[in-house]
């Protein structure tokens, strides 16, 4: 096993240390892989070690006690998957699983508290880094307080819709959360919640509205 | 013709993540190219489009009005 300097210098809390300084605290990390599928880290446990992605996609997710699934982000290389446990010392606040192969390098929170000691500059990143994550969760939040984000993806469904007799302008997941000024996950979250409520199905690349006069309802009732 | 996710190669970065995450081996690497593979099993599960970190991957949606047939009551 051999830490790559190149996949250490996407992550976002070591990217401030040039390419010596890596090199020095490179034997720190150790790699793991897994496969689709794998679950990484679970929701609930603790941490002794900072993962974060070197290759490979992750999702990050919160289970529901019904066991509905939050999608909070997808992490990609450089992305750290648990710094919240490792810095307060408390339980993983969310799971973490691999969408494909991935692989994770680590480091012990005590090498860590080592590493931050030796280079502090690292402190202050990291606390730029924490903040970047602070304010996507606090728009995440704010999206998923509200209801009138159910009724903008409503109203993009109604206002896009054809009858299926011509050709109609298709929308992806992400286009309609620029349209609502929302978060892809929300949309993913919104078109799931109208599907469970029997108000449309998803089909490949169709969205079908099967209970039109339910969306207007919805619509009526978010203004 | 099946319809696939589809690619603006000016946007992709060839970082590969789509290859990584697709479960139907539509999506491959050809000469550090990402080339999209027709096939039946793609069932647009999306995962490609939410791991692309530059928006170069999309997965669009035809958005159809289906008419319940009526009732009589």
């Amino acid at each position: 096993m051999t830490i790559n300097i190149a996949f250490l210098k996407l992550a976002a809390y070591f990217a401030v240390l040039s390419n010596a300084e890596l090199d020095v605290i490179k034997q720190a990390f150790s790699e793991k892989t897994f496969q689709r599928g794998e679950v990484i880290l679970w929701e609930g446990e603790m941490s002794d070690v900072l993962f974060f992605v070197a290759v490979g996609a992750v999702k990050i997710f919160k289970t529901s006690s019904q066991g509905k699934e939050q999608i909070l982000s997808i992490a990609r290389p450089g992305d750290a998957l648990n710094d919240i446990s490792i810095f307060d010392g408390k339980t993983n606040p969310v799971s973490a699983q691999a969408l494909g192969p991935v692989t994770i390098y680590g480091i012990k929170r005590e090498r860590l508290q080592i590493v931050f000691q030796q280079n502090p500059e690292l402190t202050l990143n990291a606390i730029k880094v924490l903040a970047e994550r602070t304010r996507h969760l606090f728009t995440l939040v704010e999206d998923l307080s509200f209801r009138h984000v159910l009724g903008r993806v409503v109203k993009i469904l109604l206002t896009h819709a054809g009858d299926g007799g011509g050709p109609v302008q298709r929308l992806t997941q992400q286009e309609m959360a620029a349209m609502a000024g929302t978060a892809r996950e929300v949309v993913a979250r919104s078109l799931k919640a109208l599907e469970e409520q029997g108000y449309i199905r998803l089909e490949n690349h169709r969205i079908v509205i099967n209970d039109k006069e339910s969306l207007q309802k919805i619509l009526t009732d978010t203004i | 013709m099946t319809e696939m996710p589809s690619i603006d190669k000016k946007k992709c970065n060839r970082c590969g993540l789509c290859v990584s995450v697709c479960g139907c081996g539509a999506i491959v690497m050809v000469n550090n190219v990402v080339t999209i593979i027709e096939t039946e099993d793609c069932h647009w599960c999306t995962t490609c489009e939410a791991v692309c970190p530059t928006g170069a991957l999309t997965c669009s949606f035809e958005i159809v009005i289906e008419e319940s047939p009526k009732t009589d009551s």
